[in-house]
């Protein structure tokens, strides 16, 4: 535990509300951080921690409540002031500039310069390089963004915020993309900064993180909150029944099944990335039938390339791709997805769902041209309606209306349709790829139970995620991939965390 | 000595037809760079045209003529500002809008300023740009036959050297690449995105003005009505050719420019090559030239995007 | 049938009419500090687009190309492709069918239609080349399609004045008659013909213009186009490569394939606009010392029409009326510069380009009348 000051009051926020349009985001929201102290902010997604934050950082205009930063009263109009009054925030999705450097990131919008503007990097880089060896945080000043790895984006973020005298900071989900071993550094860079006087308000949905990292935490859920509790004397339990406002298991029920033979069969395979590297690079792999085989790793290290190759969506450079013994390698999507191979992809809004398009349009995306749902070239739209009506049915989708842009549905909703459109299809493999990103529990368990479903039906799942938690919950056999290969397969109830997270950091042995 | 002369002849009429596109393209250059698409700068090019003939004529004075045609376009790049900052508008089409506008504008005026005529009056000599380097080089050598030109092609060629400078040596610049390409983070920042925005793109709208003042106050001696006819189109694709850096657009105005210099080189020679193909040159290889080298060249990321701040 | 009203003008129709009358207000302040009385000038305008019917039938031919051009963008508007080109694929269709016509001796039934599709044809080559250039080497269609269009327009000059083509300089030769769409093309200026229109004033009137079965093609056109976008898996598989290419390419429709046809279409439709207007109206083709704007013009229209086939109809016609109207200010009496016209379609798309302008107002308004019960 750092020093706690709770003489000063670092941050108070008095019942703050923000609407958006008829969405009220934050409802009466207080928030009380003290001077010292890690203080979490436990939500699920779509609770309003972060629109909180954006209030408190300026970037949102409350409609009512109260700002006070160290005893202050304060109108945050715009980030500028938050920035003056000592707050720094690190969102989630980080606020780099890729082409930039390190430097050119950090100083941005506070430069060093002399006369007519003129900028002088080299006296910035030279305070860059001081604050980071002061605070421990290895960076290289003049690398570009797009050059380097996750984890020193990180550092950058942090450190925008340090050079800018920030003793406040925001971290708005700050461990989604870290390794275990890099989350048990992080909290250690935390600390550090707590000792150093610092405030940190981390916003997570992770309860094992706060256990490790915080002091109190205050629990949102939906825009309103619910508690603030000191984190030594609470459960893991406990923090989650608040956070959703029910008991929750963690558990997926799942009965012992043994597997049968290979449906994908992945051999030797090689794929380039976007910069013409090589990210996947001599993987093999094998599902089969009646398994979920969970594909654990750190963003980055191929997942995407896999998929996408194995979707037919990316040029296999060499190895092949196999379906029921098939060759589908470098099959375009077309006759992937008539080798009875559907996916739900990892970018929903990307790849996923043609937004503006109905939700019934989005259910017969892969089957337009086939009948019933059209002839000779002509749609059918009874047969259309008929078909997304009974799957909106099935599934659950709200609102069950066929005719509304799929785009106006919650993150949960387009999942649904996703999954109904790709389940129907009735396919003997189903890649799913980080298919909870950004939903709230419910959604969660949804999916978690569709995907048992599948397995339950002898058919096969491939789970690409992020999520070691989710990965280790849900699958049969677990392989890492490290650098585009897999460095180790284990069964999943032999695996523990931290053998994984060793092997997902590129420390772990041939062993499948 | 013939082949030094026509070499001579070619390179000065090369900078001479460059110069309205460079400085058209560096409009180009500012706007995007800033992360705002300008499509308009055809019809800013033409109204600044109009406008410097115009008072050019009244006035006698080309310099006085050469800041209305910067004015007079600077204002169609604050509505296109207006329309693309301020009400998050589809880029394209704002441009297309001024596209109208700026003819139509330039042509309503000039039936009014000059007894119904889509044309502006003549310019006498001494009310042209003048060309200050005329008695000081040495009468028929190549240094003259290349450099003896309009004050306005030194001006445009000092721009991109101005430009470079502040997009890549200065604070301002460093913030206007910043928000042109992830404007959220210039604004986590505290750069006002806006303010940026709205700066380039009406210093885009100067720039396409002093383009076109220097097609009617210095390539010719009055505006008409085709007398920009697509050079604003083209000074975009000198942009997109040049990456969206003023260098780089400099290069590509000097290759266009080159084209057009060879095809009355080499009209004026006699030789039997259609005209039209001359002409069509530049257009061909600017085609194959984005097909070879700058097909994966990348705009700003978030060019042509407008940023909503909060949708409340 | 309410719901539908209701749909129609709280939505794009609404801000459409909006920047309309925007645009007529504006171009009435104009006239004024220009120093013309704008009531005067609209009153000409209107006069002159329905006073007569000869000019009406003038509006419908002025109208023909347009809507047509302004198909062919909207078109590729759907499906994700901003195409500048129709100004040259209009070019090219026009060649192409100013040649076929004056080459080819054929019966009307055969030549008639030859032509048409040679003229379409061509445009949809010279619209899928910048298809092409987008699919395989990335180049965005609005570069390519400005470059296409200036080739286009030397390729046409070049045409023009070939030799045995060219009647005198800078006009190519006339197309044969039997290539002509133009209405009682002979026959009203037979004996007969004559005779029939003494006896109906009204008709004879209408037909001294060029008026040509080009509109209903035109009609017909507008018809195909929603149906094709509409109603067919074409129309699905275009739209959703235009809306979300990510998710067409991974739902098994080839993205690529998709945007050259795509381009082709909407070459076809902008080449088809060229051929009838030389099939219809011009019956050969002459230099061009810069863009006549057919194109551009559709691009205008498409934007009004909200990229919807019945609206390029109504846009088109909107649009063939003020430019035909437009000239007629610019005789005395009035004598006011038909430039006007430019000016007031600008401020049309202008506003058309920020929807939420008028939604900021809406918004305010309500705003102040919450506050009011308050």
């Amino acid at each position: 535990m750092a020093d706690v000051d709770f003489t000063h009051t670092t941050v108070e926020m008095r019942g703050i509300v923000k609407k958006f349009g008829s969405l009220v985001a934050n409802d009466h929201i207080d928030l009380t951080v003290h001077k010292g102290e890690v203080h979490a902010l436990l939500g699920e997604n779509g609770a309003g921690k972060t629109t909180l934050m954006n209030v408190l950082y300026g970037l949102y205009q409350p409609n009512s409540g109260e700002i006070f930063i160290k005893g202050d009263k304060v109108e945050v109009t715009n980030p500028n002031i938050a920035i003056s009054r000592g707050i720094g925030m690190v969102h989630q999705h980080f606020m780099l500039i890729p082409p930039f450097t390190v430097t050119q990131n950090i100083i941005l919008g506070k430069e060093t310069s002399g006369p007519f503007g003129v900028l002088d990097i080299q006296k910035a880089a030279e305070e860059v390089k001081a604050i980071s060896e002061q605070y421990d945080l290895y960076v290289d000043p003049d690398q570009k963004i797009e050059d380097i790895s996750v984890g020193m984006q990180q550092r950058v973020e942090i450190l925008k915020a340090l050079y800018r005298n920030a003793d406040i900071l925001i971290l708005d989900e700050p461990t989604a993309v870290l390794t275990p071993q890099e989350i048990r550094e992080f909290i250690t860079i935390i600390r550090n900064l707590t000792f150093q006087g610092k405030t940190v308000i981390l916003i997570t949905h992770k309860l094992r993180e706060i256990k490790q990292a915080a002091d109190y935490c205050t629990i949102i859920r939906r825009g309103k909150r619910i508690d603030t509790v000191e984190v030594e004397k609470t459960t893991e339990q406990e923090l989650a029944s608040m956070m959703v406002g029910r008991s929750v298991s963690f558990y997926v029920k799942k009965e012992a099944r043994i597997p049968g033979e290979a449906i994908l069969q992945v051999k030797d395979l090689v794929v380039r990335d976007n910069r013409n590297l090589k990210a996947v690079d001599g993987l093999s792999l094998e599902v089969r039938k009646g398994e979920i085989l969970g594909l654990a790793g750190v963003d980055g290290n191929g997942q995407k390339e896999l998929v996408e190759a194995l979707t037919g969506l990316r040029r296999v450079e060499s190895g092949g791709i196999f379906v029921h013994e098939r060759d589908v390698t470098n099959r375009d999507p077309r006759d992937i997805i008539d080798s009875k191979v559907c996916t739900i992809p990892e970018d929903r809004q990307k790849r996923g769902l043609v937004s503006d398009f109905t939700v019934e349009e989005n259910i017969i995306l892969e089957n337009f041209d086939r009948k019933p749902f059209s002839s000779r070239g002509v749609l059918n739209f009874q047969a259309i309606r008929d078909y997304a009506g009974k799957l909106i049915d099935t599934f659950q989708i709200s609102p069950p209306d066929g005719t509304v842009r799929a785009g106006t549905l919650s993150g949960g909703n387009q999942q649904k349709v996703i999954i109904a459109r790709e389940v129907s299809n009735d396919p003997d493999l189903l890649i799913a790829s980080q298919p909870t990103r950004g939903l709230d529990v419910g959604a969660i368990e949804y999916v978690h139970s569709s995907l048992v479903a599948q397995r339950d039906k002898d058919k096969a799942v491939l789970l690409v995620s992020l999520e070691l938690d989710e990965i280790m919950d849900l699958s049969d056999r677990i392989a890492v991939i490290y650098e585009g290969k897999i460095v180790g397969i284990v069964n999943a109830v032999d695996a523990d965390e931290n053998t994984l997270g060793l092997m997902m950091a590129g420390g772990g042995q041939e062993n499948g | 000595m013939a082949m030094l002369n026509s070499l001579g002849f070619i390179l000065g009429t090369t900078l001479m037809y460059a110069t309205p596109l460079l400085f058209t393209s560096l409009g180009g250059v500012m706007s995007e760079n800033s992360g705002v698409v300008n499509i308009g700068l055809e019809g800013m090019m033409t109204f600044g045209a109009f406008a410097a003939a115009t008072v050019g004529y009244f006035s006698g004075n080309p310099w006085l003529g050469f800041l209305a045609g910067g004015l007079a376009s600077g204002f169609l790049g604050f509505l296109h500002a207006l329309a693309c900052v301020t009400f998050a508008a589809n880029q394209v089409v704002s441009g297309i809008a001024i596209n109208f506008l700026g003819p139509g504008l330039a042509l309503f005026l000039s039936r009014k300023f000059f007894d119904g005529a889509t044309m502006t009056y003549n310019l006498p000599i001494e009310m042209k740009m003048p060309k200050y380097f005329n008695n000081m080089l040495p009468e028929g050598t190549f240094v003259r036959q290349v450099l003896n030109q309009d004050i306005s092609v030194f001006m445009a060629f000092t721009l991109v050297l101005l430009i470079w400078f502040l997009l890549y040596r200065t604070k301002l610049g460093l913030r206007i690449r910043a928000v042109g390409e992830h404007p959220k983070a210039a604004d986590t920042l505290g750069v006002n995105v806006s303010r940026i925005r709205y700066l380039c793109v009406i210093l885009s709208g100067v720039f396409a003005g002093f383009g076109g003042a220097s097609m009617s106050l210095a390539v010719a001696s009055n505006f008409f009505q085709t007398l920009i006819s697509g050079q604003g189109f083209i000074a975009l694709a000198a942009m997109i050719f040049g990456k969206w850096k003023p260098h780089g657009a400099m290069v590509a105005c000097l290759i266009f420019g080159c084209a057009q210099a060879m095809t009355i080189f080499i009209g004026g020679t006699g030789l039997r090559v259609p005209q039209e193909f001359l002409s069509m040159a530049p257009y061909i290889l600017t085609l194959v030239i984005l097909m070879g080298f700058v097909g994966r060249a990348v705009a700003p990321a978030s060019d042509g995007i407008p940023y909503i701040k909060d949708e409340s | 049938m309410g719901k539908f009203i209701k749909r129609l003008f709280s939505g794009t129709i609404g801000v459409t009419i909006f920047s309309i009358v925007i645009a007529f207000i504006m171009g009435g302040a104009i006239l004024l500090l220009a120093g013309y009385n704008p009531v005067q000038v609209y009153m000409v305008m209107i006069e002159g687009v329905f006073g007569k019917p000869k000019n009406m039938a003038w509006s419908v031919i002025k109208a023909t190309p347009l809507i047509i051009t302004g198909l062919s963008v909207a078109f590729a508007f759907r499906t994700g492709l901003f195409n500048i080109g129709a100004e040259g694929q209009f070019i090219v269709g026009s060649t192409v069918a100013a040649l076929f016509g004056y080459y080819l001796h054929l019966p009307p039934l055969i030549h008639i239609p030859l032509v048409f599709v040679g003229g379409a044809f061509a445009g949809g080559c010279w619209g899928s080349i910048a298809g092409y250039l987008k699919a395989r080497f990335g180049i965005h269609e609005v570069i390519s399609t400005i470059m296409l269009n200036w080739i286009a327009l030397y390729g046409h000059n070049y045409v023009v004045g070939m030799p045995g083509f060219a009647r005198r300089t800078n006009i190519s030769c006339d197309i044969q008659d039997s290539a002509c769409i133009t209405l009682f093309k002979n026959w009203k200026f037979s004996e007969v013909g004559r005779t029939w229109f003494g006896a109906h004033p009204i008709l004879r009137d209408i037909f001294k213009t060029p008026l040509n079965s080009g509109f209903l093609v035109a009609v017909l056109l507008v018809i195909l186009v929603w149906y094709i976008l509409n109603r067919t898996t074409l129309g699905y598989r275009l739209r959703a490569v235009g809306f979300n290419k990510d998710a067409a390419e991974f739902g098994g429709i080839n993205v690529k394939k998709s945007i050259v046809l795509s381009m082709f279409i909407a070459g076809m439709l902008g080449g088809a606009a060229g051929a009838l207007q030389v099939m219809g109206v011009a019956r050969n083709i002459s230099t061009l010392a810069a863009m006549e704007g057919y194109g551009f013009d559709g691009i205008a229209i498409a934007l009004i029409g909200n990229n919807s086939a019945f609206g390029c109809l109504f846009a088109g016609l909107l649009f063939g009326a003020l430019k035909f109207g437009g000239a007629r200010i610019q005789s005395p009496p009035v004598r006011a510069p038909m430039e006007i016209i430019n000016i007031m379609i600008g401020t049309i798309v202008f506003f058309i380009a920020i929807p939420r302008l008028i939604r900021m107002i809406i918004r305010w308004r309500e705003k102040r009348k919450g506050d009011g019960d308050a």
